[in-house]
Formats: C-alpha cells, structure tokens, sequence
C-alpha cells in the first residue's frame, strides 16, 4: 500500500472507532442537540428586542450567522477533552507503537468531530425555521454557506486538538477546551453588531475570524439588509475571502503543531 | 546481534528541581527467543527503557535496535516488528473485545476479513469469546489486561514488550497471564518483560537485568544473581522486645549483614552450612532466652540480591505500600491498581 493510500485507510479506521463511541454515548448527542437549540431560543427571545440590526434587519436573521459560528466553534472543546481522555488512558502509546499514519489519529478525530457538528447545526436550522428565520438567497449560496461553516469548524477542532494534547488532564481540558471561547465569540459580530461596541473594541472584533465567518455565512445566506453598510474594516468588507483565508491560515498552524505534539505525547 | 540490543541509552527529564536522570547509560541485549525481565523498583527507569525500544520516546544519548532495525533511523520499520502492552491496559472502553482487535488489525494494515479472523483467533486464545461483544468498559481488569495483550499480538509480532504486565491485578488473573506469556515464549517469540515482582522476574524470565536508578546494577540468570549473593539466609521471627538480644545473637553467626524488620520482629542473616547453621542459631537463641516464633533456612531470594546490592528493598513492604498510596492521594501507584 503506499503511503498515502495506508494514511486514508488509517484515517477512515479512526474515524469509525471515535464515531460508534459517538454512537455508544447517544446521551452526548442528545446533550449537544439541546444546548444548540436552547442558544437560539434564548438569544432570540431575550436579546431580540433589544438589539437594533443595522441598515434595520430582523435580530432573527442576524443571529443565526453567528449562532451556527458560535456553535460550531465550541464543538473543538469536545475534541480537546476526547483528544486527552486517549492520551490519559494509554491509547495513545498503543497507537503510537502500530506502524500507522501519524496524522491518523488526529484526523480521524476530527472528521468524527465534524460530524458532530453537522447534527448539531442541522437541530439548529430546524429551530431556527421555526422561529422565523428564512433565507434570501439561492440554494448555491446557501449550500456554501454550510460548507463554508464546515471548513471553518474543521480548523477549530485541530485548535481543540492541540489544546487537548498540551494540557496535563482531562480535568484541565474540560475547561481549557471552553474557556477562551466566551471572550472570542462574545468579542466579536455573533451576537451584537460591531457598531454597538466601544471604538477601542470595533478593530478587535473586526479582525477576530469569528466575525468574519459571522458575516460571511450572513451574507451567503442573504441575511444582510439590502442597504448595509459593513464597517470599514477589510475582512468585513471581503468576509467570504477573509473567512477562507482565517480557516487557511489556521489550519496551517495547528495541523502540523498538532500532529508534532502528538508525535511527543506521553501518557502520564 | 539479539533480538533487542541498547547501548548506552540516556534520558534526561527536566523536572522542577533540575533535571532527573531517568536512564543513565543502559546496555541490553536480548538474545532471539529468550526473555528478558527487567527488574526494579518504581521509577528506575523500567518504563522509560520500553518507551525508549518501542519507538514512543526518543533517548537523549546512545542507540538501540530492535529486529536489527535502529530505533531512530526507521521507528516504522521497528513498529512492524513489535508489540506493546504498557502499563495501562490501552483498549477502547466504548468499543467491544472484537471492535477492540479489528481495529488494532485494520491499523497494521489486514484487510477488514483478516483482521476480523484474527480478532476471533486472539478471543478464543485469550478466553474472552463470551465477552467479544460486550463493550469494555464492563470487563474486569484481568480481561482488560488480556485484551490489551491480545492487542498487542495482532500482527504476530517476532519481539514483544510487556510493561509491568500484572500490575493492579488479583492473584488469580495474575497466574492466568503468567500462563498465557509462557505460552508466547514456547512459540518463540522474544520478550522484554518490566517488573517490580521477584517472583514474576523468577518465573518468567530467562536472564534478569536489576535496575536502579536509571542503570543496570546487575545482570544474568536468577540463579546466577542468587549465586552472586552467596550463602543461604537464616530468617528468624523472635517475641516482642527481644529483636535487640537476637540481633546480637546473629551479628556472631552471620557471614555479612542482617537486616533487621523492627516491626515484623524478623531478621534476615546471610550464614554458611545451613542446617548446622540453623541448629546453632536455635541453641544460641535459647541461651540468650529469646523466644523463636518463627525459624528456617532459604535459599537467597531476588529480594536479598536487590538488598545486597543497592542497600535498600525491591519492593516496597504491603503496610510501607499503604502508607505511601494513601500520602500520593491517588497519583502513580494507584492508577495501575483500580484498573
């Protein structure tokens, strides 16, 4: 077998084990499927009369885009804590002594992972269709907004990987995983638009990628008012671009960060 | 060249005092087909030796080949030729006994059907058919051990490492797993087997390498290391407030130093002529009115051969045991026994 025909093949057993343990806990699908949808009740029945969209847009509308980022992003606080649960429990050192593919493991991890999120994000479209939420554009777009949503969980969950391979227990992880999530969905155009924020916070926020695929999947859904002004920033002013580039860039760093911290992982 | 072979092997951890010399300077060499027990107390640098040989870890100093394959040039070329059963039994909770195998097998690359035949073959070895299609999260850990070893025997490998293979278990699954080793090694294959038990080093292993403190003290057959210490051992248990008088007592009839258990009120001397040694000691105690509740000749134990050369016990006494899990709250000792 050639070596890249031995990493699919690899990659694809690894992805079948950690989906049937996906399988085995139906508890952990049912958990997530009700935190997605209860972030969209609450969000749109609480903050929905509060918050003026600008160029006078729908909340509803608004916050879908950034609620399906702001979920699939913390999707990688699940592959932090799975990725030490294995390396606390030996199954790393197993793994690492087979003569697989080094970048198997982390992979199949998060190929397994990403598919979480796809049930999570279809209960959340569900929800949000039925408190008013439509799109305005065509199948294309919203069919690239989904992918796009894809591409940008599947470069979280390698940071949720690297993450769960630098902490020193599953108990740390369990909250490592989650914790710097909060400042960056909250600091950025998932929930409120930039021109609420104070000025010394509007360039943070804008060049927080959670924003730029908050307003790119807006867009591609046609969730924008028609006479929006996006603030004067580029990648809101290109988010489509900038998303792909952020998703880019990111995976180019914790790809090989992860794969290398795997490589030196020890069970403890 | 053996089947396993390490010169001068070095490991350097970076601790919060300094640095901790994990290994300094270890040697091996592992004739085909014959097994190696590598004993010593926590920490001497057992596990690190494993880590180091089945490519999980690499040394600081120094070079190994196993299979004649050099563990840093080609780590995959010497993953091809091991198996590994570590410390924890390593197997998916979630996953039945045979999900658990075929995996293992898909991962050295068997088509799915030969991997769900040997899945089955290595069930039927390792008396866990009636469990296959239980997830494992409900096995006991004698099972759990097994099929971490079954595991590691997927791909028939010529050399497998076994590290603290019977920690944290009962008696009996520990006699089951001596019994299915033993079987491992009739087929041929070479095995490095750690161990902090005497008995289990005795038993299993061809030739006993004695580590501490990251080095190799002593090498060679149980008997040769038993030889090296000499003479037999006079072992006496004596009543309460007269370990003094019997110290005294056996400070004249020993030919090296006794080692006194305060606490058991047992005390160990190395002597020469053996039952006329035994009868003296048992006329001199008399003498001196000590009361014998215990008396008998032995022969040198691994225990006396580790106390002979490092000063101090291979094992930890069970009551020191105790204490000690219960001072580390949990850390080390007692991950491998609730497993």
């Amino acid at each position: 077998m050639s070596d890249l025909a031995q990493s699919l093949s690899d990659t694809g057993t690894i992805t079948r084990r950690n989906l049937t343990r996906l399988r085995r806990q139906p508890d952990s699908i049912v958990f997530g499927i009700i935190q997605s949808v209860m972030f969209v009740l609450l969000f749109a029945f609480v903050f929905g009369g509060a918050i003026a969209v600008p160029g006078g847009g729908d909340y509803t509308d608004y916050l879908m885009g950034g609620i399906f980022v702001q979920t699939v992003a913390f999707t990688c606080a699940t592959t932090c804590i799975a990725m030490a649960d294995d390396l606390s429990r030996g199954l790393f050192d197993r793994f690492r002594s087979l003569p697989m593919s080094r970048s198997a493991v982390l992979a199949g991890r998060t190929f397994a992972d990403l598919a979480f999120a796809g049930v999570t994000t279809a209960a959340m479209a569900l929800t949000g269709l039925l408190v008013g939420w439509r799109t305005d554009s065509t199948a294309l777009k919203v069919m690239g907004a989904f992918a796009l949503l894809a591409l940008f969980a599947y470069a979280f969950l390698w940071i949720g990987a690297v993450i769960g391979l630098s902490v020193r227990s599953v108990e740390v992880a369990q909250t490592a995983g989650l914790i710097w999530l909060f400042p960056l969905t909250f600091m950025s155009n998932a929930f409120v638009p930039l021109e609420t924020m104070p000025s010394w916070l509007q360039p943070i926020a804008a060049w927080n990628p959670i924003s730029s695929v908050s307003a790119a999947v807006r867009e591609l859904f046609g969730n924008t008012p028609a006479n929006y002004q996006a603030p004067d920033y580029w990648p809101l002013q290109n988010p489509v671009l900038a998303s792909v580039l952020w998703c880019l860039v990111l995976l180019a760093i914790f790809m090989p960060v992860g794969v290398s911290r795997y490589r030196r992982a020890a069970s403890r | 060249m053996g089947a396993i072979s390490a010169e001068g092997l070095v490991k350097v951890f970076p601790s919060r005092s300094g640095e901790v010399r994990a290994l300094d300077g270890v040697d091996l060499d592992v004739p085909t087909g014959s097994v190696l027990g590598l004993l010593g107390p926590n920490g001497a640098g057992k596990t690190t030796t494993v880590r180091i040989l089945a490519t999980l870890l690499a040394p600081d100093a120094g070079r190994a080949t196993v299979n004649g394959i050099d563990v840093a040039s080609d780590p995959q070329g010497v993953r091809r030729s091991i198996g590994l059963s570590g410390q924890y039994a390593a197997v998916d909770e979630y996953l039945t006994g045979r999900e658990n195998l075929v995996m293992v097998g898909r991962l050295y690359h068997l088509s799915s059907r030969a991997a769900g035949v040997r899945a089955q073959e290595l069930l039927e070895d390792f008396d866990l058919v009636d469990a296959a299609d239980r997830p494992t999260k409900t096995y006991s850990g004698g099972m759990r051990r097994r099929l971490d070893l079954a595991g590691a025997l997927v791909a028939r490998p010529p050399i497998i490492f076994l590290d603290e293979p019977t920690t944290g278990l009962d008696p009996r699954s520990r006699l089951g797993l001596w019994d299915v080793i033993e079987g491992l090694v009739a087929q041929g294959t070479t095995v490095l087997l750690t161990t902090q038990y005497l008995d289990e080093a005795d038993k299993l292993a061809d030739s006993i390498a004695v580590v501490d403190r990251g080095q190799v003290i002593a090498r060679g057959t149980s008997d040769e290391l038993k030889a090296q210490v000499g003479g037999e051992r006079l072992a006496v248990t004596v009543g309460a407030g007269q370990v003094a008088d019997a110290r005294e007592v056996l400070d004249r009839l020993a030919n090296g130093t006794v080692d006194v258990d305060e606490h058991a009120r047992r005390l160990v001397a190395p002597v020469a002529g053996g039952a006329a040694a035994l009868l003296d000691a048992v006329r001199a105690f008399d003498e001196r009115d000590v009361d014998i509740l215990d008396i008998g000749v032995r022969r040198p134990t691994l225990d006396d051969v580790f106390l002979q050369l490092t000063g101090h016990h291979a094992e930890e006494k069970p009551e020191a045991a105790s204490t000690a899990r219960a001072d580390t709250s949990g850390a080390g000792q007692a991950e491998g026994s609730d497993q």
